[in-house]
């Protein structure tokens, strides 16, 4: 569990003193301490762009969106549409129609289960995914298993925390009817090398969902490059909004797709007898959504945008390596997941001191960190371990901050090792 | 806050040396605690003799405030009545998680040393979750969940 990621070629730096005063709770103080904010991969932080579009909507622009003729309606649809179209630029969607928004990763992974899996899966056949799953990308598969009789099958990972590229392709059979992978690991920060995974399972004619909410915050993501099926990332994980994510999906698999929710919004005409339902993306847009949120949303893109996809995984990863010859330091400390290709996320253990006590000593110190099973119990169960401490970091994080969580976890040695 | 308060000394000590760490392989009641939050796992054991505690027990994983806590409530309710127990229970409920507590806390003895908690709410649940399992195996419950 030695092998450290080489740092990454360098790309223009960024001024991250002046990017730190564009996020307000930056300057927070905790327990008499300046905030180290290193639980990024649970959620990021804002930056004033993203507030103040999302309060400059409120106060200027807010009516119900696809209906009124008035202004304000049409004010706000432009707005919300706009974002669409951001985030189809962001990602590479070959068109709008293929942006579909939700409240996050969460539900567009049901989405995708309950639309495209429970009309077509049944007794038999197989769901593919691997062992580094977040829940959100094991659950909602089992509740379709129960449904329609398929079977879930599990890749498995190797000890440094990669999925087992072999073994994946092993399990791929005629049975199997979808392919379900983390892009990145929540739990371990692992970078999975999925193009060579959806090409395996494309080749067999079977369909890929990637759950990119740790990817699309810290790389760019270009689903047609990667050609995948379907993509789900949430707003929060990525400077947005909570409660709004997206589901990118490949339009011929949307046109085919049932709608999941009925209400307004989705349809084109409705009578007691029938409903025509609307067409591409709204048919699985039912209801008001989130349109403040969505622009949010679409404003973190902006900013994001700004600083550049390149440079921030350059910085992130300058961040991820100098945490990691940082922590080695650390007596006792042991590394949970070392693959060679990383997101900036460092899962750790450190003897006799549990991450729960962890997690009040470094809140104490300022420190602010996630601990526990990250929604990836099977990850911990694999390791071995009830649960891990997990800094996680955004391209806003410095050097001193990492040095303040290593005197932090001295702190934790001393009072409880 | 001070974590002083929290992770007082003698919590410290039932931490690093848990007392009565061991299964009771004949016991008349055992329950497993979890809290899912933290993931920390515990399962209580009790030997009766009538109505009296003549021995009790705990292993598992937890955190210090989880450890320390499971280890001093056996120590504490070891000798005592179910009926005792349980309302040690309800004064340590009170202590735990009431700020006007009428608890009165030197006659606690070391159970007192959790009294910090409550300033803590992130970790109420660890110092309860092996009273709730306590509690569980004298009702013959077999598990019990903080979440």
């Amino acid at each position: 569990m030695s092998a450290l990621p080489a740092a990454r070629a360098p790309v223009a730096a960024l001024d991250v003193e002046a990017i730190r005063r564009d996020f307000p709770v930056l300057e927070r103080v905790i327990h008499g301490r300046p905030l180290s904010y290193l639980d990024n991969a649970a959620s990021s932080q804002r930056p004033r762009a993203v507030i103040d579009a999302m309060s400059r909507y409120y106060e200027t622009s807010h009516a119900n969106v696809h209906r009124g003729v008035h202004t304000l309606s049409q004010e706000a649809t432009d707005l919300f549409e706009g974002a669409r179209e951001k985030v189809r630029r962001f990602i590479n969607a070959r068109s709008t129609r293929e942006v579909i928004f939700v409240r996050g990763t969460t539900e567009a992974v049901n989405l995708v289960a309950q639309s495209f899996g429970r009309s077509r899966f049944g007794a038999g056949d197989e769901i593919l995914i691997s062992w580094l799953e977040h829940h959100a990308n094991i659950v909602p598969w089992q509740m379709l298993c129960q449904q329609t009789g398929a079977t879930l099958k599990v890749a498995p990972i190797t000890q440094s925390g990669e999925v087992d590229f072999d073994a994946f392709a092993a399990l791929l059979s005629p049975r199997t009817r979808l392919v379900a992978l983390a892009h990145v690991s929540n739990a371990l920060g692992t970078i999975v090398p999925v193009q060579r995974f959806i090409r395996a399972a494309r080749e067999r004619g079977i369909p890929v969902l990637l759950d990119g909410a740790q990817a699309v915050p810290h790389m760019k993501v270009d689903v047609q490059a990667l050609d995948c099926d379907f993509y789900a990332f949430s707003g929060h994980k990525m400077c947005g909004p909570a409660g709004v994510g997206v589901l990118y999906g490949r339009e011929a698999l949307l046109r085919e797709m049932p709608p999941w929710q009925g209400g307004g919004d989705m349809i084109l005409a409705v009578t007691f007898e029938k409903t025509i339902f609307n067409e591409l993306p709204y048919k699985f847009e039912a209801g008001t959504p989130a349109i403040a949120d969505v622009i949010g949303l679409g404003a973190a893109v902006d900013y994001l945008e700004e600083l550049g996809m390149d440079r921030i995984a350059a910085v992130e990863n300058g961040l991820l390596v100098y945490a990691n010859e940082r922590l080695a330091e650390i007596p006792g400390l042991h590394f949970v997941g070392t693959a060679p290709d990383k997101a900036a996320v460092v899962s750790f253990t450190l003897e006799r001191v549990h991450p729960h006590d962890l997690g009040t000593i470094l809140d104490n110190e300022g420190v602010a960190i996630r601990t526990g099973h990250h929604c990836a119990m099977p990850v911990m169960d694999f390791y071995g371990v009830p649960a891990t401490a997990r800094a996680s970091f955004a391209f806003y994080n410095t050097r001193a901050e990492i040095d303040r969580l290593v005197d932090a976890l001295h702190v934790a040695r001393e009072m409880l090792g | 806050m001070d974590l002083k308060d929290l992770y007082r000394d003698v919590i410290v000590d039932h931490n690093r040396h848990p007392r009565n760490f061991r299964e009771i392989p004949d016991a008349d009641r055992r329950a497993d605690g979890f809290n899912p939050l933290c993931g920390d796992k515990l399962t209580v054991f009790v030997k009766l003799d009538g109505e009296r505690i003549a021995d009790v027990s705990f292993n598992g994983s937890g955190c210090a405030i989880s450890v320390a806590s499971a280890s001093l409530l056996t120590e504490s309710v070891k000798g005592k009545t179910i009926a005792e127990a349980e309302q040690l229970f309800s004064q340590m409920h009170q202590l735990l998680t009431r700020d006007d507590a009428d608890v009165d806390v030197p006659s606690l003895g070391k159970l007192g040393a959790l009294s910090g908690v409550r300033e803590f709410p992130a970790r109420v649940k660890c110092a309860s979750l092996c009273w709730h399992t306590l509690d569980a195996a004298l009702h013959r419950q077999e598990q019990v969940s903080t979440e």
